[in-house]
C-alpha cells in the first residue's frame, strides 16, 4: 500500500521536514506520493517532484489553502485518503491541527509524532515528554501518522522526477477564516532547520544580555533559541523555545547556556548530535546530556567562546 | 451560553515517571495524580468567560475511571458549575474520547467546547481537532487569546513562528496553549462549596459508544540514554574539541 506525504511549505519553499517525512513514508514499502496543498504553490510541486523516491505529486492550488487552515485541509485530504494505506504529515503546528481532523473523520485512531518505524503497522513513538517510549501496533486500514521530524534521515531533494498532478479544491467548509499572523523576523536560520543552535536560560538573567548568545550565533551561522524558564521569564518571545511545549530540535550542535537542563527542555533537544553546556553550576543536570561542558560564569565564557570562534581559522 | 470543559487525570506534572519492568507501560501505583495542566487553563478560560457575563454555565467532563471524579472536584472547587464523570476502566483512545464527548455534546447543547492541546501522560494532542471534527464545528487550536463575538470568535493561535489568528463560527472547540492565563487556585470555602456540586455518572454504552481499541500498546521502554561527556577547562579547549575531535564547527 502506498503512504500519501503532505508537504510542509510555505507556498514558495518545500522545508526539509517533509523530507524526512519522505524517509519515513518509504519505510512503510510501497510508493511514497507528495500532496502539496497551497496557494500559488506551484514551485513547491516541482521540488516536491524532485525529492528522491517520490512517485506521484499532487497539487491542490486554492486561496482556501494559503495557509493550511484546519477545517478546508481535512475536507482535501480525507477523500484523497481513501487511495492510500497511510497518511503521514510532519508533527508541527499545521500537522498537528489538521491531521487529528482527517483521523476522525476517517474513524481512525491517529499515531502521533512517531520516532520510529518497526514495521507497516508498528510504530514507536514518545510518551511522558520523551521520558518512555511506547511501541504501538494499529489495527486502523488506514494509518493516520504525524512523525517528529529529528527522528529520520531528511530523503535527497534532488535526484527522483515524479510525475505531477493538480488535484481539484474540495468545498469550502465556511467555518473558519485566517485574519493574519505576526511571525518573528531573523536573519538567522529557523531553530527546526539550524544545523546549529544556541539557546539560552534563566541564567542569563534578562533579554538585555541574548546579544552575547547572538554573537557567537553570528560567527556560527545558528539559530538562537531559549528554554522555557527563559521563555516565561520575558527574556524573548515565545517561539524561542526548545522543550516539550516549544519545539523539537535535533542539530548537528546545541550549545546550552545558563540552561540547568529541566526534563521539560532536555525532551526538546536531547537527539541533537553534540550537546555542549555552558553553565557555572556544576551540578547542573545539563551536564548529565552534555557532550562537552564547561563549568564557568557564562558572562565571562560566552564573550571569549565569540573571541576563539573568530580566532579559528576557515575549516 | 454553556461551556463544556474536558479534564482528565494525569500523572501531577512533578513526577519523575518509571517504566515497569515487565515493560507494559508506566507505573502508576501510588504516583501522585492531578489535573492535566492544559486542562486547568481550559477551565480557567471558561471562569474567566463566565465573570465577564459572555457564559451562564461551565461544565466540566472527564472520561476514565472512578477516581477522575477527584479531578472533576477540582473542577468545581475552582469554579465550575457541574460536573460528569463517564466512568470506564478501560484505557481508551482519543478517537474514543471525542465520540463520547460528541454525545455528551449532543445532549447538553454547549456554545463552545474547550480542552487542553494535549495531555502530557500519552501526548497525544488529538481529542479537541477529533471532537471537532466529528461536530462538523471549527477548531481553534493551541489558542493564547479567544475573543468571542457574535456568533463568531477570533482565536489567536501559537504556531511555530509564531502567532497566527483565525475567524472561526460558533459553536466551536478551543484547546488551550500554555499562555492562554494562569490559573487559579481553588480558595478552601470554595473547595467546601465544590463538595455539594452535582456529578452527573454515565457509561460509554450508556452513550453508545463502541471503545474497541484500534491501537495495542505493545511495549514502553526507557527512553536511550545520553552518557555525559567531559568537561573542558575554558572556551579555548571547547572551541579545539569542537573543531577537532567532534568536527561540528
Amino acid at each position: 500500500m502506498s503512504t500519501l506525504v503532505i508537504a510542509e511549505h510555505d507556498n514558495a519553499e518545500l522545508k526539509p521536514a517533509t523530507l524526512a517525512a519522505v524517509t519515513a513514508a518509504g519505510q512503510l514499502g510501497g510508493d511514497v506520493d507528495i500532496l502539496v496543498a497551497g496557494q500559488g504553490c506551484s514551485a513547491v510541486g516541482e521540488a516536491a517532484a524532485k525529492v528522491a523516491g517520490v512517485a506521484k505529486v499532487l497539487v491542490a492550488d486554492d486561496a482556501m489553502y494559503a495557509n493550511m487552515v484546519a477545517e478546508p485541509m481535512a475536507d482535501l485530504v480525507v477523500p484523497l485518503a481513501q487511495n492510500y494505506g497511510a497518511v503521514m504529515a510532519v508533527a508541527n503546528t499545521v500537522g498537528k491541527n489538521f491531521m487529528p481532523r482527517v483521523a476522525a473523520l476517517l474513524d481512525v485512531s491517529q499515531i502521533s509524532e512517531i520516532s520510529g518505524i518497526e514495521g507497516p503497522d508498528r510504530f514507536v513513538r514518545p510518551i511522558y515528554a520523551g521520558n518512555a517510549m511506547a511501541t504501538v501496533q494499529s489495527s486502523d486500514a488506514i494509518k493516520i501518522i504525524t512523525i517528529r521530524a529529528t527522528g529520520f534521515e531528511k530523503a535527497a531533494a534532488d535526484g527522483g522526477s515524479a510525475k505531477v498532478e493538480s488535484v481539484a479544491a474540495a468545498g469550502d467548509p465556511g467555518l473558519s477564516s485566517f485574519v493574519g499572523e505576526e511571525l518573528s523576523k531573523s536573519e538567522r536560520p529557523e531553530l527546526t532547520a539550524a544545523k546549529t543552535i544556541i539557546s539560552g536560560g534563566r541564567g542569563m538573567q534578562s533579554g538585555d544580555n541574548f546579544p552575547i548568545i547572538e554573537a557567537v550565533a553570528d560567527q556560527l551561522g545558528a539559530a538562537v533559541g531559549a528554554s522555557r524558564a527563559a521563555v516565561d521569564a520575558g527574556f524573548v518571545p515565545n517561539d524561542y523555545q526548545v522543550g516539550q511545549t516549544g519545539k523539537v530540535v535535533a542539530p548537528d550542535l546545541y550549545i546550552a547556556v545558563g540552561i540547568s537542563g529541566a526534563i521539560q527542555h532536555l525532551a526538546g533537544m536531547k537527539d541533537s548530535k553534540v550537546i555542549v553546556a555552558i553553565n557555572k553550576d556544576e551540578e547542573a543536570p545539563i551536564f548529565q546530556v552534555a557532550d562537552y561542558g564547561l563549568v564557568a560564569d557564562l558572562f565571562k565564557a560566552v564573550p571569549e567562546l565569540e573571541e576563539e570562534l573568530k580566532k579559528l581559522p576557515p575549516a | 451560553m454553556k461551556v463544556l470543559v474536558a479534564v482528565k487525570r494525569v500523572v501531577d506534572y512533578n513526577v519523575k515517571i518509571r517504566v515497569k519492568a515487565d515493560q507494559t507501560g508506566v507505573d502508576l501505583l501510588n504516583v501522585k495524580m492531578s489535573m492535566n495542566p492544559f486542562d486547568e487553563i481550559a477551565i480557567e478560560e471558561a471562569l474567566r468567560m463566565k465573570e465577564a457575563g459572555l457564559v451562564d454555565e461551565v461544565v466540566a467532563i472527564s472520561v476514565g475511571v472512578q477516581q477522575c471524579q477527584e479531578t472533576i472536584r477540582t473542577a468545581l472547587a475552582m469554579g465550575a458549575d457541574r460536573g460528569i464523570l463517564v466512568k470506564t476502566d478501560e484505557d481508551l483512545e482519543p478517537l474514543h474520547i471525542a465520540k463520547i464527548m460528541k454525545a455528551v455534546v449532543d445532549e447538553e447543547q454547549p456554545g463552545l467546547v474547550i480542552l487542553g492541546k494535549q495531555a502530557i501522560d500519552d501526548d497525544c494532542n488529538q481529542t479537541g481537532q477529533m471532537l471537532a471534527a466529528l461536530l462538523g464545528w471549527a477548531q481553534g487550536t493551541f489558542a493564547s487569546e479567544i475573543k468571542l463575538g457574535d456568533g463568531s470568535a477570533s482565536v489567536t493561535r501559537e504556531v511555530d513562528g509564531g502567532l497566527q489568528t483565525l475567524d472561526l463560527k460558533l459553536p466551536m472547540i478551543v484547546t488551550t496553549d500554555l499562555r492562554l492565563n494562569e490559573p487559579r487556585y481553588a480558595s478552601l470555602p470554595n473547595i467546601m462549596k465544590a463538595k455539594k456540586k452535582p456529578i452527573d455518572e454515565k457509561t460509554p454504552e450508556d452513550l453508545g459508544v463502541d471503545t474497541a481499541p484500534r491501537l495495542t500498546t505493545l511495549k514502553v521502554q526507557d527512553p536511550p540514554t545520553r552518557q555525559a561527556g567531559v568537561i573542558v577547562e575554558d572556551a579555548a579547549e571547547l572551541v579545539s574539541k569542537l573543531r577537532n575531535e567532534a568536527g561540528v564547527i
